[in-house]
């Protein structure tokens, strides 16, 4: 079993090797992360360091007040000592309160700058893998990762971090002063850390198999949510309601039962450090007691050891929280650094040269395809369309026509072989030229939500609304869209419900229009529109195709009336080839299909 | 006493938040409270280990027994471990109800978003949702079982340690007090630009996670167009405007923790300075002196948690705020009071003079339909034609309630649509959509979805079902998947393609054998020979069901008796194909693609 990318991430049984390889990635992002920021950190370390050590100095301040202070003021009647020492503890309660908010605020903006980096870098790669990853890892993994687990992750970063260092550094000060006044309690305190090790050590371990299994659960719980919400109107429609309700209840059991896992292993090493913490202030009170019997300790100095004895365990307190949300976040960033392991399969090129279709000639040559080795979607074929052609692609459903559109769309690269663009090898010409050149028209119009007129725009993203008018008028979509309520400025609202399915294609048209790319593959993209509305396009079409490449499937055959040739594929295999023209005449399966079709209309 | 424990009372807003959640809460508020309680207790121990400190020093330290050191150390230990008891015990006291409770709200905020209508789905975006659905809800929990606990817990300790400093010295306690007031003023100033910030912030989340929803969803288009880039910085846009609301967060709390950590050091050194001086004047023990110090020492936990807990307070009262949002939403669509049993099952489908309007339209949009009415009779098959966006899609979502008409009414068999129960009515119609919602599971679940009979029937029996709609839509392709007819598809499982998907949604709806069968535009995604010999099909089930059916292209429309043109949101024209044909210009141009010539695109100057 493997480890690597996202293969991993339903397991939960993982050996001591995988453990640390999944840690080795987890830090070595964190670290890539941490990086740019690593001289603010100094600063706010800096800061940490300061105001720390001025709360630490509080104790040590009010015991020279009463062992100092005090006895001058009783027996001499002399206050300038405890003035002093006021005015000191003053002092440095103002500069711990200070550093204390400045570090708060850089240490947030830290965190957030790296949460921001993370959540560019997932949704970049996102953009950047496959479909072919897509198909399989389903969005709601996705929206996980970008939503639970980034705030799983935020909690140790806007909390946990300055928690761990002030939390060392009182801890360091803290052992520092209490050796410093008193050394053989700091032997008490040297004691104390074995168990401090041993209960971590189990929390550790415990914690760790723990929170990974509130992740799993927790991902699985947002994958069906966001899949009934998305499939509304099925759910209702077929009562699903209870079958989606009773799942989901399992899934919240097994996630609250992960959760309470994970609360309770907390939930006992707390108290634990606690019990620690008790015994180790009774020890140093008994010892430190029989020294002030004897003469050998100071009142204040006993008061001093005991307030940082029990200041040094709130820290410890702190640390464990910082441990336990640390705990939390590796596993959420080992899902992250997974996600992010990913290699798309087709890989943009790496200094690509500069590409402007010409022509717009497409050859391929001795491709093959197969999502899976040794079961070819598309055995091997050669093909070669000239610029300026239009082709229409015609065959059953699952005969491989969309996977040829995707392959010249580079949405896949073939599994032998080479395509070619005015000469050009596909996988050689940088993704921004490429997407310039060649566009894909899909059945599945999505609308983005914003305005129609920003949906229009992302064919062209500099387009001004004369051009995205005129787009629209061109496919026959300015008429619906003005009798909008804002017209070009309607909002599309969520998938675009109240926008019908045929006016999303129409839409997705205009992007193409506006696009204006040499080639331009159209993958069933008319199948929603009515007659009128197709017939409108058609003859927009006609204008636009004149001087550009085109691959067109549609079932309807009225869209090939518009093709210079058609492709006839059965089985994956190009079956037929011709003038569109001669086909018809002839009495192969395109002239058979053809004199179907014309008598369905009938 | 002054109301000193003021501040880190749980402002107003979160008691209501709180008398919110009771309903979910059951017998586990039993629990809550119990750990509010066990809170206390151990707060009080803290509180008694200055207490016993007070009688050491001022007891065996003076000389009078060393022997009685032991039993005052032991004392202390005690305290301690007991302490320590009782954080484990307020823990495992709170653990199970707070995981409870949270868990009945994940499934009541489930619950009700799928009881409420399709219409508020159009307008909410999932990534929305699932930020109330799941992070507010884990904050919610988070705060429950341990921001309300210790903010409880650490109110009256305060209290109570604040009467303890009184018996040690009421003038430095007075003092103490009268030092801390400032702190009532930050604390409402933060209060106030905190909530603001949080519940930003919170919405901020939620856009980003439809961002990311939308940017997967909509992938293919995006990387057709080359657009990656420019939805990543759209996505970075909204997400920088997350961070600066988070910081701003931040530098509110950060300001607080200023003062919530000067204020008490300022007190504290008016004390000592006081107390020094009293002490001086033999009015104070050393011991007193000590101990007055060593409370305040365990005064400083509490009081410097209130800020964590004020900001964790204010957030999960935003966070609940946005969970009730969803709850307010009533739900308008659902079942009557007293449904009527319908006798016969004939599927006579009537719309009379139904109107629909998109919730929110304004005054002067028109309505999508405008008074339509139509007879279907038992068993006839009617196609509906229109023209792109004319509302076919709204007018199949209604007699099934998807949408509810906002004027007129619909009858099945007689009976208004409204008048029966939901769960009745949706196994009388069923419905297949253009866009084919697939659900993460095997073929025969999903096809078998609308036979809720047939759980836990015989084998055979829903086999048959299954092989009869499967063959009827073309979709035998199923039995060639890895599993066959046990293959997991959707979202988690074998991508289909559009045509296979159609296919299945339709047996889908054939399996259901409803009175009523909805079709919207079901084979568009199919090939011209695979319709026809789905349409051969579906003409055997069609005869013997009541059907609408939206039809774009003249092959469906011969599946139907009749034909309804939808026009303006009006039924324009019924009668047969043939009919319409003759007599409507208009149906002529919305179904007849026979015509040869080109048509005169009227709009010029659209392709450059």
């Amino acid at each position: 079993m493997s480890t690597t990318g996202v293969s991993g991430e339903d397991r939960q049984d993982f050996t001591t090797r995988e453990n640390k390889a999944i840690r080795v990635r987890s830090i070595a992002l964190l670290r890539v992360l941490v990086r740019p920021h690593r001289v603010r950190f100094g600063w706010t370390a800096i800061m940490i360091v300061a105001s720390t050590a001025a709360q630490v100095a509080g104790p040590l301040l009010i015991a020279w007040g009463i062992d100092i202070g005090l006895p001058a003021a009783v027996d001499d009647g002399n206050f300038a000592p405890i003035l002093t020492i006021v005015v000191a503890f003053l002092a440095t309660g103002i500069s711990a309160a200070g550093f204390l908010a400045a570090y708060t605020r850089w240490s947030i903006a830290i965190s957030q700058d790296i949460l921001g980096e993370l959540r560019r870098r997932i949704f970049a790669h996102t953009q950047r893998l496959s479909l072919e990853f897509h198909e399989r890892y389903t969005s709601g993994r996705i929206i996980a990762r970008q939503t639970s687990d980034i705030d799983t992750l935020g909690e140790l970063l806007s909390g946990g971090l300055s928690n761990l260092v002030a939390g060392l550094l009182f801890l360091v000060f803290t052992a520092v002063a209490l050796v410093s006044i008193d050394p053989p309690s700091g032997v008490a305190l040297a004691v104390a850390l074995i168990p401090i090790v041993a209960v971590t050590w189990w929390f550790s371990n415990a914690s760790r198999r723990e929170f990974r299994a509130s992740r799993i659960y927790s991902t699985r719980l947002i994958i069906q949510f966001v899949e009934s919400m998305a499939g509304i109107r099925a759910v209702k429609s077929f009562r699903r309601e209870p079958v989606d309700r009773a799942a989901y209840a399992a899934k919240v059991e097994d996630y609250r039962e992960a959760t309470r896992r994970t609360i309770h292993v907390f939930g006992i090493y707390d108290p634990a450090l606690k019990v620690i913490g008790t015994l180790t202030v009774a020890a140093v009170l008994l010892f430190g007691s029989f020294r002030v019997i004897d003469g050998t300790l100071e009142v204040g100095a006993l008061l001093a050891v005991v307030l940082y004895t029990r200041r040094f365990f709130g820290p410890i307190e702190d640390l464990a929280m910082f441990y336990n949300s640390f705990q939390s976040a590796s596993s959420a960033l080992e899902k992250i650094s997974g996600f992010l392991e990913e290699r798309p399969s087709v890989v943009e090129p790496a200094n690509p040269a500069p590409f402007e279709a010409s022509r717009g000639d497409i050859v391929a040559t001795d491709v093959s395809f197969a999502y899976s080795a040794g079961n070819p979607v598309l055995p091997k074929f050669s093909l070669s369309i000239a610029g300026g052609q239009t082709v229409a692609l015609v065959g059953a459903t699952g005969a491989g026509k969309s996977t040829l559109a995707k392959l010249i769309a580079r949405f896949y690269d073939p599994t032998d072989g080479v395509i070619t663009l005015d000469g050009r090898d596909l996988s050689s010409i940088g993704d921004v030229d490429f997407r310039r050149a060649v566009t894909l028209v899909t059945q599945e119009a999505y609308l983005f939500s914003g305005s129609i007129a920003d949906n229009i725009r992302l064919g062209k993203t500099d387009a001004t609304d004369d051009e995205v008018t005129a787009a629209a008028r061109a496919v026959g979509a300015h008429d619906f869209i003005t009798a909008l309520p804002d017209g070009y400025d309607t909002d599309v609202n969520k998938r675009g419900s109240r926008i019908s399915a045929g006016q999303r294609q129409l839409v997705s048209f205009c992007r193409a229009f506006i696009a204006n790319p040499r080639v331009l593959i159209l993958d069933e993209a008319t199948a929603s529109l009515d007659i009128p509305s197709e017939r409108l396009i058609q003859s927009a079409l006609q204008k636009l195709l004149k001087d550009r490449t085109a691959i067109i499937i549609a079932h309807r055959l009225s869209t090939v009336a518009i093709a210079d040739r058609v492709l006839v594929i059965d089985g994956g295999r190009i079956v037929e080839d011709g003038p569109t023209a001669e086909l018809l005449k002839g009495s192969g399966r395109f002239a058979t299909l053809h004199r179907a079709w014309r008598d369905s209309l009938a | 006493m002054p109301t000193v424990d003021a501040e880190s009372t749980p402002p107003a807003g979160a008691i209501r938040g709180l008398a919110r959640i009771l309903p979910f809460a059951g017998r586990d508020v039993y629990g809550l409270i119990a750990g509010m309680v066990i809170s206390l207790i151990s707060s009080a121990l803290a509180l008694g280990i200055p207490i016993a400190l007070e009688a050491l020093v001022d007891g065996p330290l003076r000389g009078d027994d060393p022997t009685l050191v032991w039993p005052a150390v032991g004392l202390i230990a005690l305290l301690g471990l007991f302490e320590a008891l009782f954080i484990y015990l307020r823990r495992v006291a709170v653990l199970t109800p707070g995981t409870r409770i949270d868990s009945r709200i994940r499934n009541a905020i489930y619950d009700h978003l799928q009881n409420l209508p399709v219409a508020f789905h159009d307008k909410w975006q999932s990534g929305q949702l699932l930020s109330r659905a799941h992070t507010d809800v884990g904050l919610m929990r988070r705060w429950l079982s341990y921001g309300a606990v210790m903010l409880v817990g650490n109110s009256i300790a305060i209290v109570l340690g604040i009467a303890i400093l009184f018996t040690w010295s009421p003038i430095l306690a007075i003092l103490f007090l009268i030092c801390s007031i400032p702190m009532f003023v930050f604390g409402s100033r933060f209060r106030n630009r905190f909530t603001g910030l949080s519940r930003a912030a919170q919405d901020q989340w939620g856009d980003v996670a439809t961002s990311v929803e939308e940017s997967v969803h909509g992938i293919r288009v995006l990387r057709s167009f080359g657009r990656g880039n420019d939805s990543l910085s759209r996505f970075a846009e909204r997400a920088t405007h997350g961070r600066n609301l988070e910081v701003a967060k931040g530098n509110a709390r950060a300001t607080l923790g200023f003062w919530l950590e000067w204020i008490p050091d300022f007190a504290l050194a008016a004390c000592l300075l006081v107390g020094v001086w009293l002490a001086s004047e033999g009015d104070l023990t050393t011991g007193q002196l000590f101990a007055f110090f060593a409370t305040a020492a365990v005064l400083a936990g509490p009081i410097e948690s209130v800020g964590y807990l004020l900001a964790l307070t204010l957030e999960a009262q935003s966070g609940l705020d946005r969970i009730f949002d969803i709850f307010d939403r009533t739900n308008t669509i659902t079942s009557p009071a007293a449904p009527i049993v319908p006798k016969g099952s004939a599927g006579s489908l009537v719309f009379e003079d139904v109107h629909y309007r998109h919730e929110g339209g304004d005054g002067d949009v028109r309505d999508v339909l405008n008074g339509v009415s139509l007879e279907i009779l038992p068993g006839e098959t009617m196609a509906v034609v229109g023209a792109t966006g004319s509302g076919k899609t709204v007018l199949t979502a209604l007699p099934a309630r998807l949408y509810d008409v906002t004027a007129g009414r619909i009858l099945l068999d007689g009976v208004d649509v409204r008048d029966l129960s939901l769960d009745t009515l949706r196994t009388r119609i069923a419905m297949a959509f253009e866009d084919a919602t697939l659900f993460s599971d095997t073929v025969r679940n999903n096809v078998l979805l609308g036979r809720h009979d047939l759980v836990g029937a015989p084998a055979s029996e829903s086999d048959a079902v299954l092989a009869q709609a499967l063959s009827i839509a073309e979709a035998e392709f199923v039995y060639d998947l890895p599993d066959g007819v046990d293959t997991i598809i959707g979202e988690q499982g074998l991508s289909l393609s559009g045509g296979q998907r159609q296919r299945l949604a339709l047996a889908r709806a054939i399996a259901a054998a409803p009175a009523v069968l909805v079709l919207d535009d079901p084979l568009s995604a199919l090939d011209v020979e695979t319709e026809a010999r789905v349409e051969a099909a579906l003409r055997k089930v069609l005869s013997t069901t009541t059907a609408l059916v939206v039809a774009h292209r003249p092959s469906t429309v011969m599946l139907a008796d009749r034909v309804a043109l939808l026009d303006n949101g009006r039924i324009a024209a019924v009668g047969t194909h043939s009919e319409l044909l003759a007599t409507s210009a208009t149906y002529r141009h919305l179904i007849s693609s026979l015509s040869d010539e080109p048509i005169d695109v009227d709009d010029e100057g659209g392709a450059s």
